[in-house]
């Protein structure tokens, strides 16, 4: 426990407080009167209004459109389900100054839509919702699908033979065993979409802004921060408010479920209707996900001469992007790789200390109430990390981590260190259903037989979080792979990552930089596709984890 | 604060040992600056994400002086230099590039530079002395903001491109022109800031009304306006952008033509000379620096013949030493900007944000 919190504490309790503190403090004096003033500006509210409202209509509409989406992948066997379920996750960790950029080409002018039937979206506010959807789908799909496709068919068919109608049924048996997977997934979304940032830059355009966008507006552009501190005292409010109604509402809700291998649940579609659902299913992702990720593929072999491999090869070369990076772009795969594989190390590490430290109450001492609240509170705080500007968090370094022992401010640690901020949360996701389910008398009968806590650990829980610990190490690579936002920030220009090389060829002018942006992508598409066909190759089968 | 933060950083750092650090060990392990021991050999320029310079030429450097220089780009101009700000007494780096007249006066009211007299500076004009006898700043490079045209678009229409502020409001021009937010983008501001220096202080808001009636259209950042909306560049082209004007720099034509291949005879773009505005940038000695003698030869450098002469092509800006010579391709390709407007840093920081306010309730509201 103690491992975890220290680094809570030191890379994001400090540097947050000290930035926020920095705002909110005039010489000596604390100044708590500016909030009211801050949050009551008309500007201000407006900000508050447009954040909340598409967040939750981002949310509603990815579960609309993402949980037929998760039902077709939990409970329908069909060749290429693999693939799909890999490509539906691919835009999960695209950086969005990417995404934006085949978005508009989709719903631009001269795009898709445009070219078919004349619809424009750009600079509206269905461009920002829609992109939410494409980022999240996989969320939903995972959350729901996970735990969807472990559900006993049975109870079901047993409420329709009591003459229950299909949707009846569907309403009373399954959606309820559903409602925590299903409320988990509306969390995820909610945070992502509540936090966003990239996207309603590129797509918003001028008009709209969420709270984060006007942090960091306030913070790196116009340097008032103290209208920063309050914004994000509001924002960390709001998603600690959302937090805690979810830790309440999920518990309320916890239910002993009857799980089965999801190997018996799945069978061939059956039926018109459900022949129709996969149709509309595949149909859905093909237009929301895979085509604007082709628009990426083709730009980016769409050369000067004709379709080529003109763009990757000037990928290989420092000289041809006039000096943009000292080294040859193509490394950035490599740095990506390399700081993608120390993040993972540290979110594993920290994560998973995390997670089993969360188990610990329940399996020692029965847990009292008492301890069990303390856990379910470090969990949700596990989670703020998400909900929390990366703005806020590397402003805070600068100026928190700028001393000795700890002036890391220019180390190449810094970037690892933010990546794996963002990858804990999702470790400790993967891993604390399964290291719940062990049980706890085989740790005490390992104990009575003389295993020292270590060997009993070794010797009880790895072989059986064993996978769990791969899926969890997957996501967090995947995570650190496509995290843009706090590594912007600090990456240094002799290893940029690979989402910073896209975004510093995208802000040239230039024929050959603007196809190497679109070659890069690709390329980092690529990774995250492999990396995820690899992750699913080595899911547990019963893992009843939320990713 | 100072003392408790101390403490409290040592208990945490202490509590995490080394396991943390460790696991991660093993990744590319060149980080010598930061450490402060080896601050004599090295010096850390801080600059903006556009800062770029041949790796020859900083060889060069290393070998003239004994000194390496260790480059952080730490965003764009505004986010580079506030984070300047913030760690006042305790920078990232030696020295800081990448103020200029729009950002100067912020960067002087907090008292960022250490007074050094470049070697060298007489062969830069006094007209781009930001600080004047001060040498608080080094002038190091100017270029112009300036409205660009699709050169074809224009041509296929048989329609002469806009040369002026007032020729952009003309029906004519109608619904052509892709602009950046003011608010938060530095071409953005440029322009609105050339546009005041051209109609004076009460005259460009109704010029702007005027361009609103004409259908200008507002984006957030140079990368969508140009890369996106505009007609005339490689990006813009596979976009479908279908705006023939945009607010770019008089530097991008020859850089359109600069990343094609095969290299096109002539630029597809064009730029309206009399819609320019001068930006000059400048760098100085950051106070508190650890390598202030390696700062200060950083800085004579950086007005080097040999630095001003590679700097036009890596950030298509124009040198502001005499003796420094522009490339071939921007003399062939780029139009040489007679009479652009400019401002001085003081008039901009005393009307900067008001006139941003009126804008963004004029132009976005």
């Amino acid at each position: 426990m103690a491992l975890p919190v220290a680094f809570f504490a030191l890379f994001f309790a400090l540097p947050v407080a000290s930035i926020v503190g920095r705002g909110l403090r005039v010489g000596d004096s604390w100044r708590f009167g500016g909030i009211a003033e801050v949050v009551g500006r008309p500007d201000i509210l407006q900000v508050l209004w447009f954040t909340l409202w598409q967040a939750l209509a981002s949310t509603g509409l990815t579960l609309l459109i993402a949980l037929p989406g998760a039902y077709v992948l939990a409970r329908c066997d069909f060749p290429g389900k693999q693939l799909l379920r890999a490509v539906v996750t691919v835009p999960f960790v695209l950086p969005t100054v990417v995404v934006g950029t085949a978005f508009l080409a989709l719903l631009g002018r001269g795009g898709l839509l445009d070219d078919l039937w004349g619809v424009r979206l750009d600079t509206t506010v269905w461009a920002i919702l829609l992109a939410h959807v494409f980022f999240n789908y996989a969320v939903v799909v995972r959350t729901v699908g996970g735990l969807w496709a472990q559900l006993d068919p049975r109870q079901e068919e047993a409420a329709r033979v009591l003459g229950a109608s299909r949707f009846g049924a569907w309403r009373r048996v399954t959606l309820p065993a559903l409602a925590p997977a299903v409320a988990a997934a509306a969390l995820m979304v909610f945070l992502f979409t509540f936090t966003s940032f990239g996207v309603v830059q590129i797509l918003g355009g001028p008009a709209y802004s969420t709270l984060e966008v006007e942090i960091y507006r306030q913070t790196a552009q116009l340097l008032d921060l103290s209208t920063a501190a309050v914004l994000t005292l509001v924002q960390f409010a709001a998603v600690g408010a959302v937090l805690t109604v979810h830790a309440r509402t999920v518990r309320r809700r916890e239910t002993a479920l009857r799980l089965v291998d999801p190997a018996l649940t799945a069978h061939r579609p059956r039926g018109a209707g459900q022949w129709a659902l996969l149709g509309g299913v595949l149909a859905t992702v093909v237009l929301l996900i895979v085509t604007p990720l082709a628009v990426l593929v083709e730009r980016s072999f769409d050369g000067p001469g004709g379709y080529g491999l003109t763009f990757y090869r000037a990928l290989q070369s420092a000289g041809a992007s006039g000096g943009t990076f000292l080294v040859p772009p193509v490394e950035a795969v490599w740095n990506s790789l390399q700081y993608a594989l120390a993040a993972t190390a540290i979110a594993l590490v920290v994560g998973g200390l995390a997670a089993a430290a969360l188990t610990l109450p329940r399996t020692s001492s029965g847990g009292s109430s008492k301890a069990g609240r303390l856990v379910r509170g470090f969990d949700a705080l596990l989670m703020l990390p998400l909900g929390v500007s990366a703005v806020t968090v590397g402003f805070g370094f600068l100026i928190a981590l700028d001393e000795p022992p700890l002036d890391l401010r220019t180390s190449w640690i810094l970037v690892p260190l933010a990546q794996a901020l963002v990858g804990v949360p999702f470790v400790v996701r993967t891993m604390l259903p399964v290291l719940r389910a062990v049980d706890a008398r085989l740790r005490e009968a390992a104990a009575v037989l003389g295993a020292s806590p270590l060997r009993a650990w070794r010797e009880v829980d790895l072989p059986l979080v064993r996978r769990a610990l791969l899926v969890a190490a997957g996501f967090a690579f995947a995570v650190s792979l496509g995290e843009f936002g706090a590594t912007v920030f600090i990456a240094r220009p002799d290893n940029p990552t690979l989402p910073v090389a896209v975004a510093r060829l995208l802000g040239r002018p230039g024929e050959l930089n603007y196809g190497q942006a679109m070659a890069l992508s690709t390329i980092l598409m690529l990774v995250c596709a492999v990396a995820l066909l690899l992750l699913d190759r080595l899911r547990p089968d019963r893992s009843a984890g939320e990713f | 604060m100072s003392t408790t933060k101390k403490i409290t950083v040592t208990a945490l750092a202490a509590a995490l040992g080394v396991s943390t650090l460790a696991a991660c060990g093993g990744s590319s392990g060149d980080d010598s600056a930061g450490a402060g021991g080896s601050g004599s050999k090295t010096v850390t320029l801080v600059s903006h994400d556009s800062f770029n310079a041949s790796p020859a030429v900083l060889k060069e450097f290393t070998e003239e002086t004994g000194y390496t220089v260790k480059v952080l780009k730490s965003g764009d101009a505004v986010e580079a230099l506030n984070k300047e700000i913030l760690t006042k007494g305790s920078p990232q780096g030696d020295v800081f590039f990448g103020v200029d007249n729009t950002t100067l006066s912020r960067a002087l009211d907090n008292d960022l530079f250490t007074p050094y007299e470049a070697k060298g500076l007489e062969r830069v004009p006094e007209a781009v002395r930001l600080d004047g006898d001060g040498h608080r700043v080094t002038p190091v490079d100017s270029g112009d903001i300036c409205v660009n045209y699709d050169k074809k678009y224009f041509a296929d229409r048989k329609l002469a491109p806009p040369q002026t502020f007032d020729d952009l409001a003309e029906p004519a021009y109608r619904n052509l022109l892709v602009v950046e937010n003011a608010e938060r983008s530095s071409p953005g501001l440029g322009f609105l800031l050339g546009t005041a220096a051209a109609y004076g202080d009460k005259g460009w808001q109704d010029y702007w009304k005027k361009l609103r009636a004409n259908g200008v259209k507002v984006v957030d950042s140079w990368e969508i306006a140009y890369n996106q909306e505009f007609s005339g560049s490689a990006g813009g082209r596979a976009a479908k952008g279908d705006r023939p004007l945009v607010v770019s720099y008089a530097s991008s034509p020859p850089v359109e033509v600069l990343y094609a291949e095969p290299r096109p005879k002539a630029a597809p773009t064009g730029v309206s000379t009399g819609t320019c505005f001068r930006q000059t940038e400048a760098a100085g000695l950051l106070r508190g620096a650890r390598n202030e003698a390696g700062g200060k030869a950083l800085l004579d450098f950086l007005i080097s013949k040999k630095f001003q002469e590679d700097m036009p092509l890596n950030m298509f800006v124009n040198p502001v030493a005499e003796d420094a010579k522009l490339p071939p391709l921007f003399t062939e390709f780029g139009e040489v900007i007679a009479e652009p407007r400019t401002m001085a840093p003081e008039r901009i920081a005393e009307n900067r944000d008001q006139w941003i306010q009126s804008w963004s309730s004029l132009v976005l509201k």
